[in-house]
């Protein structure tokens, strides 16, 4: 039968009963009709998120061959291991919304794509790695919580499955970071030196603050996000003050004080202009990271040339025997 | 004149005399004493899973493709894994004190039994594979006659090792193959590196006064029979791969009495760095 391309759809129609279901609390499903800009905005935030899993790799891939015990390095290659699962669970996801997901991996490899301005910094003493586990999968998880209870509906399944594991990294990483507060003077040292230099980028990981945060209120009210990024800002400091003080660790903010009457951690003013400036490929990393995923995808042309030769060639074979 | 420049003839451990009264010890045995047989086959069987598991981690997310990384990430895991229980129980059984991690981070490469293949760097993706392959089969015909040991704690640890092994050749070996009946240049360079490794496998069957003192103490092996098998499982996938079997030329060994290549050094450099750093730091 012949398919009329361009056949008028009533889209006031459906997306009438595209914002009712929003308004019910009903999940938006792949085969759900919903406006072009939704998917959209889907898309560029799965496809980051899935990026900052691949991109994030690298920092802690860094200090899988320095890990200090077995038991250390083995938890750390099982922690790399897991985020490479995350971005393949993640792109998949992306994929339900019609993008493919070679065509975002490439958006990565030629830097038009964003991911977590938190993996442009370097990671330098082994803390970093309890340190990351403990402030970097922190914030994510109290992004992460929200977003499981997002408006689309694979986003949202992959969310749950996903913090569970962070959950679990986290943990981790917190027990590195006990470890270290309880050992030599050195140990502390490099602990305390780690939680200097990644707590305000874990900061920024909420992104920018609401007053400046162009997409927001849309998200909101399409309950793709649930909270504003200074609102989970303020969760995550909150949650966090209190770890740090249990193994005697300092937050390298002077303006960090309980505020009895919000009952909040008010902290200083996050230093935007580096944000930016990490946002925009000017961070201690970018360039590092992105040569990295170049590099390991060019040097890999010729495996996955050889991989589908070879299918290409068994299909063949297939073929002729079954002839 | 300086002392130094002042010739032989001064220093007192190399005077005529002196040696000729035999106040020195010179004369040493060729090899140095064995230890216990059971300790020295675990530090081979761990060494081999460490160095080869470490190796595989140095490219964790660096792989050609997404799933490669889990996977390459797996196999490391599960070898790491098999090399603490292997050094552990080594570490129990020599009675020392002295537990995985002492036997990983405090040795010197003198001091590793692994056999040189598993040292060799990591190379391009057909290299690591090629690498992976040829020990995979080995470590599945090995541990299969060691989970049948008639000492407990060996055939333990390789009953549960063995199943890993046995992923770990079906992943490698089909690489090979996929590899090997590939495009044109992937067959050029697992070939290549297959030419480049093979003086490295003939070690593997080197069976020596260990393996007799370790069959005596209930952990025998017959390398022999592996070897065969081992020729015939190799010889199998390269033919399925379309590579040809390099010729059984001169053949290095020396990592079972430490003799090790030079690379050695620099992996353990960057392994234990952290942990020496910080004699007696737990983490």
């Amino acid at each position: 039968m012949e398919q009329t391309p361009n056949a008028p759809v009533d889209e006031s129609a459906l997306n009438a009963a595209f914002e009712a279901k929003i308004a019910a609390g009903d999940s938006i499903e792949p085969k759900d009709w919903m406006p072009e800009r939704y998917r959209k905005q889907l898309t560029r935030m799965m496809s980051q998120h899935a990026h900052s899993e691949i991109v994030g790799m690298l920092p802690e891939g860094n200090w899988i061959t320095r890990a200090p015990s077995l038991r250390r390095k083995m938890s750390l290659i099982a922690k790399v291991q897991d985020e490479a699962g995350h971005g393949l669970y993640i792109y998949c996801g992306t994929e339900t919304l019609g993008v493919d997901r070679y065509d975002l991996f490439n958006q990565l490899l030629d830097g038009t794509a964003k991911y977590s301005s938190i993996f442009n910094y370097p990671t330098l003493s082994w803390a970093d790695m309890g340190v990351i586990g403990w402030l970097v999968d922190g914030a994510a998880i109290v992004n992460q919580t929200v977003l499981a209870k997002t408006s689309y509906g694979p986003y949202a399944r992959a969310m749950v499955r996903i913090c569970k594991e962070e959950n679990f990294h986290k943990r981790q990483g917190y027990e590195i970071c006990a470890t270290l507060a309880n050992g030599t003077p050195a140990q502390r040292e490099m602990l305390q030196d780690a939680v200097n230099r990644f707590w305000w980028p874990s900061l920024m990981m909420f992104g920018p603050s609401d007053k400046d945060s162009p997409n927001s209120a849309e998200l909101l009210r399409w309950r793709v996000k649930r909270k504003t990024n200074d609102e989970l800002r303020q969760r995550f400091v909150n949650l966090t003050v209190p770890q740090a003080q249990a193994i005697g660790l300092t937050l390298p903010d002077p303006d960090l004080t309980f505020n009895t009457a919000t009952k909040n951690w008010d902290f200083g003013e996050i230093d935007w202009a580096e944000f930016f400036e990490v946002i925009k490929g000017n961070g201690p990393c970018n360039k590092e990271r992105l040569a990295a995923r170049n590099k390991a995808h060019d040097d890999g042309r010729w495996v996955r040339d050889a991989a589908t030769a070879y299918a290409e060639k068994q299909k063949a074979r297939a073929k002729t025997e079954a002839a | 004149m300086s002392a130094a420049a002042a010739g032989h003839e001064d220093e007192p451990g190399i005077a005529a005399g002196e040696a000729a009264a035999g106040t020195r010890a010179v004369a040493g045995a060729r090899r140095a004493p064995m230890g216990d047989p059971i300790v020295e086959l675990l530090l081979r069987l761990g060494d081999d899973r460490l160095i080869l598991g470490h190796r595989l981690s140095e490219v964790t997310g660096h792989g050609p493709i997404l799933e490669e990384d889990i996977a390459t990430a797996n196999m490391a895991l599960d070898l790491i894994g098999q090399a603490a229980s292997m050094l552990r129980l080594a570490g129990e059984t020599e009675g020392k004190g002295r537990d995985e991690d002492a036997l990983a981070y405090f040795r010197d490469a003198v001091q590793f039994r692994n056999c040189l293949l598993v040292e060799q760097p990591n190379g391009d993706f057909g290299q690591l594979m090629v690498r992976q392959f040829l020990f995979d089969a080995y470590s599945v015909l090995l541990l299969d006659e060691l989970s049948r040991a008639s000492h407990a704690g060996i055939s333990a640890i390789a009953v549960k090792a063995l199943k890993e092994a046995k992923y770990h050749l079906r992943h490698s070996s089909e690489w090979v193959v996929r590899l090997g009946d590939g495009t044109e240049e992937s067959h050029a360079r697992v070939q290549r590196a297959l030419d480049a490794l093979w003086r490295f496998t003939g070690e593997l069957f080197v069976a020596d006064e260990v393996d007799a003192a370790a069959a005596a103490k209930g952990a025998a092996v017959d390398l022999a029979g592996i070897q065969s098998r081992w020729n015939a499982m190799v010889d199998e996938v390269l033919t399925r791969a379309t590579l040809t079997r390099p010729a059984d030329a001169a053949m290095q060994r020396g990592g079972r009495s430490g003799r090790h290549t030079e690379h050695l050094g620099h992996l353990l450099a960057t392994m234990q760095i952290v942990a020496r750093s910080h004699p007696g730091a737990t983490w």
